[in-house]
């Protein structure tokens, strides 16, 4: 198995790390391709989040007891990893979430709180997530903000001549994916970011698809906002990430109220808890966080640089070989593109792609991904996705071109 | 080649959906939407004067499940009474969620047993059901059909 060698990383020792990989379904070994919904969880996240249990849980920053203060002092070591992670100036910058759809609903949430205006423009893109449609839509465009939204040519890059048009004076926010969970595209967000700094304009990167994939520096992009989910990381779920640059968190007004995020309480007046706590109303995912941590120091052992460069080699594979297919197309042909693959066949819909494959015992997603107006704007109902983790391997990619053939045969 | 519920009729079915194109003097038109496939299809009813079911004819586009669905259905719901078409419905949708055992137990089902083992696939009962929803809301004289 010379192939598990790739780029000096030693796959197959990559693979002993996650127990889920040695299952079955449907009595096929199980060959998962279905990490841009949900990556799986190493050993060692696992195995932290046990001890954590096991041996450190309480309340956080609450009790003077011996135990309070080990599960604060794990979970706030946990956001100076995140810090690190993604190279942010100030530890206070880290605001825990639920995940990437919380994160953007509570800076779309405070914004319209006190900086959005009747009139104003948010400019976003024709291949957004829902979570970075529908957020908008509930908070700001019910105070009379329009959204506007830059289109995606063909080959599924963003078309960055309209986008220099529809930066007008009338936006106040840009908001934007990082990489498509659909097309794979990687978008060129330090080009965004520089051209709406230009005009004064905040940007929000989404990069929950980017974080498991590419290095991410959030000073050298300069964006003003950044999220991202733990389960899409090889983290567990239900936590996520909120970067805020410390002028913008300050001035913003906290959207949750409850314990934690209080200086003072009467009922007559509140005062908020300073950054990052504002933001943190109740008892957090502690356990979470510190799983968050623990998936991030995963990647750390490995090289973030040696799992990009895996699974550049995954998708260029993958592509070689399901491109010449007959019946069978790619949608997403950007230059710059993560290793995600959108599958559309003739005649044949995605969810029955979906299930014959599933019958083989390889999980692909099948559906609109949570991107119905990028679906439109191709015309199609839906796609099957195969998106691909450090641990997979160029023979599960010769076992879904398998898996499609015989979608064929069936409906030959 | 047959795996899981994609046995011969199925793809036969959903490749040469019978009964497929508009019907110009249709005496019921209506819309039938799955959002999580997108399968979205219109059928048209045309009743014979004693008020039995003459015609059912659809257009749309679907998965291979929910097409095969409206074509079996469509043939089977000619000639039937409106009682007839509501028991084929309540046990066609009892089959699909497994509350019905075809082989074992008596049942008006006929050739539409080819779809028993969507049973086992929890996610696309819908796709299966789809058509029923509709005929079924048809019948009871609602505008459109969705299974959300």
């Amino acid at each position: 198995m010379n192939t598990l060698l790739t780029n000096d990383l030693d796959i197959a020792k990559v693979r002993e790390e996650f127990p889920i990989l040695s299952r079955q379904v449907h009595g096929k070994p199980l060959v998962f391709l279905d990490n841009g919904a949900s990556s799986q969880m190493p050993r060692s996240v696992q195995e932290r989040i046990r001890l954590y249990h096991s041996n450190e849980h309480a309340n956080v920053h609450r009790g003077v007891h011996y135990l309070s203060q080990t599960a604060t002092d794990s979970y706030e070591k946990a956001r100076v990893t995140v810090q690190n992670f993604i190279h942010a100036k100030h530890e206070e910058e880290i605001i825990w979430t639920s995940g990437t759809t919380d994160a953007i609903n509570t800076v779309a949430a405070s914004l319209a709180q006190f900086y959005f205006k009747e009139g104003d423009e948010i400019l976003l893109t024709e291949m957004e997530h829902h979570a970075n449609i529908v957020s908008w839509q509930i908070h700001a465009v019910s105070k009379g903000v329009k959204i506007k939204v830059i289109p995606v040519l063909d080959n599924g890059e963003l078309d960055l001549d309209a986008f220099e048009n529809l930066l007008t004076d009338k936006v106040k926010l840009v908001s934007l994916v990082h990489i498509s969970n659909v097309l794979g595209t990687v978008n060129p967000v330090k080009f965004v970011i520089d051209r709406a700094h230009e005009k004064g304009i905040p940007v929000l990167v989404d990069g929950a698809q980017s974080t498991p994939h590419s290095k991410i520096d959030v000073q050298h992009l300069d964006c003003d906002f950044f999220v991202f989910s733990a389960h899409k990381m090889y983290g567990p779920t239900g936590v996520g990430v909120l970067y805020g640059k410390k002028e913008w968190l300050s001035k913003m007004p906290p959207v949750r109220g409850g314990g934690d995020m209080i200086m003072e309480v009467s009922f007559e007046k509140t005062t908020y808890n300073e950054l990052p706590y504002k933001f943190e109303a109740g008892t957090p995912n502690i356990s979470g966080a510190i799983g968050l941590g623990a998936a991030i120091e995963f990647i750390q052992s490995i090289g973030l640089e040696k799992m990009a460069a895996h699974e550049h080699d995954l998708l260029v594979y993958a592509t070689s070989i399901i491109e010449p297919m007959q019946g069978i197309s790619i949608l997403g042909t950007a230059k710059e593109k993560a290793s995600i693959i959108s599958l559309i066949m003739d005649e044949i819909h995605p969810h029955d792609v979906g299930t014959i494959l599933d019958m083989e015992g390889i999980a692909v997603r099948a559906g609109h991904h949570c991107a119905q107006p990028l679906m439109t704007r191709f015309g199609i109902p839906a796609t099957s996705r195969a998106s691909f983790a450090v641990y997979n391997t160029k023979e599960e990619i010769d076992a879904l071109v398998q898996g499609l053939l015989k979608v064929q045969q069936i409906f030959a | 080649m047959s795996i899981g519920i994609y046995n011969d009729q199925i793809t036969y079915h959903s490749k040469n959906p019978r009964n497929f194109g508009e019907m110009e003097n249709a005496d019921i038109k209506i819309k039938g939407h799955n959002p999580l496939c997108g399968d979205s299809f219109e059928f048209f009813i045309k009743l014979a004067e004693n008020g039995t079911i003459d015609s059912v004819q659809f257009t749309g586009k679907g998965c291979a499940v929910s097409t095969a669905s409206a074509s079996m259905m469509t043939k089977a719901a000619k000639g039937k009474t409106l009682d007839e078409v509501e028991t084929l419905f309540k046990e066609f949708q009892m089959m699909s969620t497994g509350k019905l055992d075809v082989d074992q137990e008596p049942n008006h089902l006929g050739h539409l047993t080819v779809f028993k083992s969507i049973k086992d696939f929890p996610v696309r009962v819908k796709c299966a059901t789809l058509p029923w929803h509709t005929l079924h809301s048809a019948m009871i004289g609602q505008k459109t059909a969705t299974t959300e």
